[in-house]
This record gives C-alpha cells, sequence and structure tokens, in this order.
C-alpha cells in the first residue's frame, strides 16, 4: 500500500482543562481531497493547525510526506501550502507584491511564470495591481487561493476555504481545487462544515465531534451507512446524537 | 540552491515586504522623520539659549542636538522592531508566514534589517536639517559615531525583540510596550546629564545600561575631545548580553505562541 501523504496518530491537543482534540488517529491518501467535518469546536481548526505547525500537540505524532513534522517541520513546509479565512495578507500591498513576497519565502523560481499561469487559472489580472484590502471577499479568497497555489504544493491544507462566500465564488473556488488536485495529483485537506462542499469535492470524509473522530469513509460511504440521502441529513444525524448524549448526561 | 541561499532569499523577501508596506505609505515615511526633527529642534534652540547663559553648554556646542539624534536612534531601532512586526499581527498574517518555510530567527533577522533601514532614514533625515537650522553636524563627532550608532542600534533591537516576545505572549494589549519600553530607561542613561548627576544607586542601574556607556562617551568626544574605548568596550559587552536575551525572549515566545495557539488568533 502506497504511503500515506499525512499520518495522524494519538493527536492529543489540551489548553489547560479543556480537550480541543482527543486523541485522534488517521490516514490521508495522496491524491485525494478529504474532508475534516463537523459542527463549530468539533476540533477541526486545532487539528489542522497542528498539522501546519502552527500550533504543538499535547501528545501524538504526524508525518506529512514522510516526514515527522514535529521534528522536521521545515523540511516539509516548502512542498505544503495553505488557506484560511481566518488568516489574512496585508490589506496595503497590492496583489501582486504580497505573491511576490510569498514566492520569495517559498523560493519559487519562475514568479513571472508562475504568477502568469495562477492569474490565468484564478482570472486575476484585473486585480494584480490593485491593494488586498480594496478587494470584495470573493477576490480575496482568489488571491489567497493563488498564495495557496504559489509553490504548486504537495499537501494543501484548508480551512473552510468558502466560509463567507456566495454560492457562486464558492463553486468556483470548488472547481479551481478540484482542477487543481486533477493536474497535479496533489493532497487536500479541508475543514469545513459545507456539506455540498464535501459531497461535491471530497474522495473521504472524516467526521470529528468533540475534538474525536466518530466515523470516516467516502461520502457515499456515509450516506449508505446513515440510510440517508444527503451529507446534511448525516451531519445532523451524528449533531443530534450529540444532543441525545448530553440530555443523557443530564438525566444520569 | 543552498540552504543558506534560501534562508537569505526569505530575509529578503521579508524586508522586501516592509518596503512595500512603506512605499504605499506617506505617513509612514513621513513619521519616521517627524519626530525627530521636532525633538532635534526643540532642543536645538534649547542649545541656543544656554550656549548665552551656561558656561558648560558654551564649551560644548552641540551636545544637547547631538544627545538627542543619538537618542532617537535607540528609540528609532527599537520601534524600527515591534512595529514591523505589529504590522504582521494587525494584517492577520503570522499564520500565513509560519506555514511558509520562513523560520522564526530569519523573520527576527528580517525585523532587525528592517529596523536598520528605517533607523537610517530617520537618523539622516533629522541630521542634515540639524546641519540646515543650526549649522551643526553630528557626523563630526567622526568615527566614534558610527560605534555610538552601532551600540545604541543594537539595544534598540534588543529591547525590541524582546516587546516582539511580549506580544506574542500577551496579545496587542501589550502594544503599548513598544512605545514606553525605551522611554522608561531615558531618566538613567544620561542624555542630557552626566550619569554623575544621578543618585548612587541609581548609578549602578545605569551601569548595567548600554546606551548610558554611549552618552558618556559622546560627552566625552564633545567635551573632553577623547574616545573613551572603555565606555565602548562596556557598551558592546552589555549589548552582546542584551542581543542574546532578546532572541531568546522572542524564540521562546515564539514556541509559547505555539504551544497556546496564538500564531492564528494572537490579537487583543
Amino acid at each position: 500500500m502506497e504511503q500515506p501523504a499525512i499520518d495522524v496518530q494519538g493527536l492529543v491537543k489540551r489548553f489547560g482543562d479543556l480537550t480541543a482534540v482527543d486523541g485522534i488517529s488517521f490516514t490521508v491518501q495522496p491524491g485525494t481531497i478529504t474532508a475534516l467535518l463537523g459542527g463549530n469546536g468539533a476540533g477541526k481548526t486545532t487539528t489542522i493547525s497542528m498539522l501546519l505547525g502552527l500550533l504543538l500537540p499535547t501528545a501524538g505524532s504526524i508525518t506529512v510526506l514522510g516526514v515527522n513534522l514535529l521534528r522536521e517541520r521545515f523540511r516539509v513546509l516548502p512542498r505544503m501550502n495553505f488557506s484560511s479565512p481566518y488568516v489574512d495578507l496585508p490589506g496595503r500591498l497590492t496583489v501582486r507584491q504580497n505573491l511576490r513576497v510569498y514566492a520569495m519565502l517559498y523560493a519559487v523560481r519562475d514568479f513571472a511564470g508562475r504568477l502568469a499561469a495562477l492569474s490565468d487559472e484564478l482570472d486575476l489580472a484585473p486585480l494584480i495591481d490593485r491593494p488586498y484590502r480594496e478587494l470584495s471577499a470573493g477576490q480575496k479568497t482568489r488571491v489567497a487561493l493563488a498564495k495557496a497555489l504559489l509553490n504548486e504544493p504537495d499537501v494543501l491544507l484548508m480551512d473552510e476555504p468558502t466560509a463567507s462566500l456566495d454560492p457562486d465564488i464558492a463553486d468556483d473556488v470548488r472547481q479551481m481545487l478540484r482542477a487543481y488536485q486533477a493536474r497535479t495529483g496533489a493532497t487536500i485537506l479541508l475543514a469545513s462544515h459545507n456539506m455540498t462542499e464535501v459531497e461535491r469535492i471530497c474522495h473521504d470524509v472524516i467526521i470529528m465531534r468533540e475534538g474525536r473522530i466518530v466515523d470516516q469513509g467516502s461520502p457515499q460511504a456515509l450516506l449508505q451507512r446513515y440510510g440517508r440521502k444527503t451529507m446534511e441529513d448525516v451531519f445532523l444525524d451524528i449533531a443530534r446524537q450529540r444532543r441525545a448524549d448530553a440530555q443523557r448526561e443530564v438525566g444520569a | 540552491m543552498t540552504a543558506l541561499l534560501q534562508a537569505l532569499m526569505r530575509i529578503a523577501a521579508m524586508v522586501l515586504r516592509y518596503v512595500f508596506l512603506l512605499r504605499s505609505s506617506w505617513t509612514r515615511l513621513v513619521e519616521l522623520v517627524y519626530w525627530p526633527t521636532v525633538q532635534m529642534i526643540l532642543w536645538g534652540f534649547m542649545t541656543k539659549f544656554l550656549e548665552q547663559h551656561s558656561s558648560w553648554i558654551a564649551q560644548a556646542g552641540g551636545v544637547l542636538i547631538s544627545a538627542v539624534l543619538l537618542w532617537d536612534i535607540l528609540y528609532r531601532s527599537q520601534l524600527g522592531v515591534a512595529v514591523s512586526f505589529f504590522e504582521e499581527l494587525y494584517a492577520r498574517n503570522l499564520g500565513h508566514l509560519f506555514v511558509s518555510p520562513l523560520r522564526p530567527q530569519e523573520m527576527a533577522l528580517s525585523l532587525l534589517m528592517v529596523s536598520l533601514l528605517r533607523t537610517l532614514i530617520s537618523f539622516f533625515g533629522a541630521s542634515i536639517l540639524a546641519i540646515f537650522f543650526y549649522h551643526f553636524s553630528v557626523f563630526t563627532l567622526g568615527f566614534p559615531l558610527i560605534l555610538f550608532f552601532l551600540n545604541l542600534m543594537v539595544m534598540g533591537w534588543s529591547i525590541g525583540l524582546m516587546v516582539c516576545g511580549l506580544v506574542m505572549r500577551f496579545g496587542l494589549g501589550a502594544e503599548s510596550l513598544a512605545w514606553v519600553a525605551i522611554f522608561a530607561l531615558a531618566p538613567f542613561s544620561g542624555i542630557y546629564y552626566p550619569i554623575s548627576t544621578l543618585p548612587d544607586f541609581l548609578q549602578a542601574f545605569a551601569a548595567i545600561l548600554p546606551s548610558s556607556h554611549v552618552f558618556e562617551g559622546m560627552r566625552a568626544v564633545i567635551i573632553e575631545h577623547t574616545v573613551r574605548y572603555d565606555l565602548l568596550l562596556n557598551a558592546v559587552g552589555l549589548n552582546l548580553l542584551y542581543l542574546v536575551t532578546g532572541v531568546l525572549v522572542f524564540l521562546l515566545a515564539f514556541r509559547a505562541a505555539r504551544v497556546r495557539g496564538l500564531l492564528l488568533n494572537v490579537g487583543e
């Protein structure tokens, strides 16, 4: 069997008394798009942050592209990238300036060529010399995606890639991600609570609740397992189970 | 590309990022020269007045203007590190930077380079205006000026890195430290008066500040026309300690921010 692109074992993150991620283990196969699905506070962003090295786990191991991320993250970071609506780019810099700085950080050799390609793919030409802060939310998302694809990452991590986007732009972003994955064979892990997104582009789904993995499988397998027609219904089943658990605890 | 070349390119990328920012904002550029100029004008007129009423000042024309220009090196270099770092926090950009191959020590180095650039703009701007207004050139201090400049710059860097560390640890609520940290040391640095003016116990405190040795050295050059290398050596030794402490505080705070999850959420 091929080595997983991402291999997480026994991952724990505690903030004082709060356990945000509670001993999760999973693998992501190379060349797949996998979703980390869960409600608010499920531990998705915390997990993604640990996979990026922004957050140190309390326990557990993370291997990305065969490299121990906790010990040698600078060996693998040049082959990864990241996008999140919760992280911004400097607003006073133009799109071109922002991308140039990141191209240098990622040692992109042919910046002009890469910029032209991304500009074409993501329709950035009209935006390229405008300050980032003057762009609309949708335009900013496209620029953030360009930054995330600048180094043609083998592993792309995305936190809620279509959050606060209108359905049209959200669909564009999903198509871009799918096209990138198909063209490069990259591995994409995205945290989301957008069921449409998950159903439409993901090969595999990891469902989290209260810091734990409660189910995992392809969207089709999950639909079948829960006897539901949409991932939204699957998600609601899991959320209601949580409510039932809480009620049981109150009753006890 | 070798690892060293890649590291240099990442540092250059960050310097370029701050240059882009300065270029995009004329208010930031004006601010660099504004305060030292105002201070220099104020102390310049004070000098003119005192020259007519104080034999000490009359003997040492330019001592106050030199002091204010050198003091500004310390203040600007510290601010140059801290404010450049704050720009990343204001822009919510730390998350992007630290998932890139940029290492924290490279980030720190780039902040020092930008601080140097900002301080040079500020220092040369105000110094040239001092020649224009008062026919006094701080450059007449000669070679020791370079040593004074470097020592004050390194002390400012060290304190700037410590401030960045504290802001990483406590969030932007600690931002005001950037504006007050250096001023807290001003009375003990002997900027405008000899250290012997201070009470004994404060002289002991002043002795552990590199800045106090620099300003004593500056007065020795202007008043006694001698270069006090002993004072400069004291400043260099202390600065080495300060710089190591500053870098350690920055790196430890960075690690603590990774443990506490502050790199994505740092704010108020």
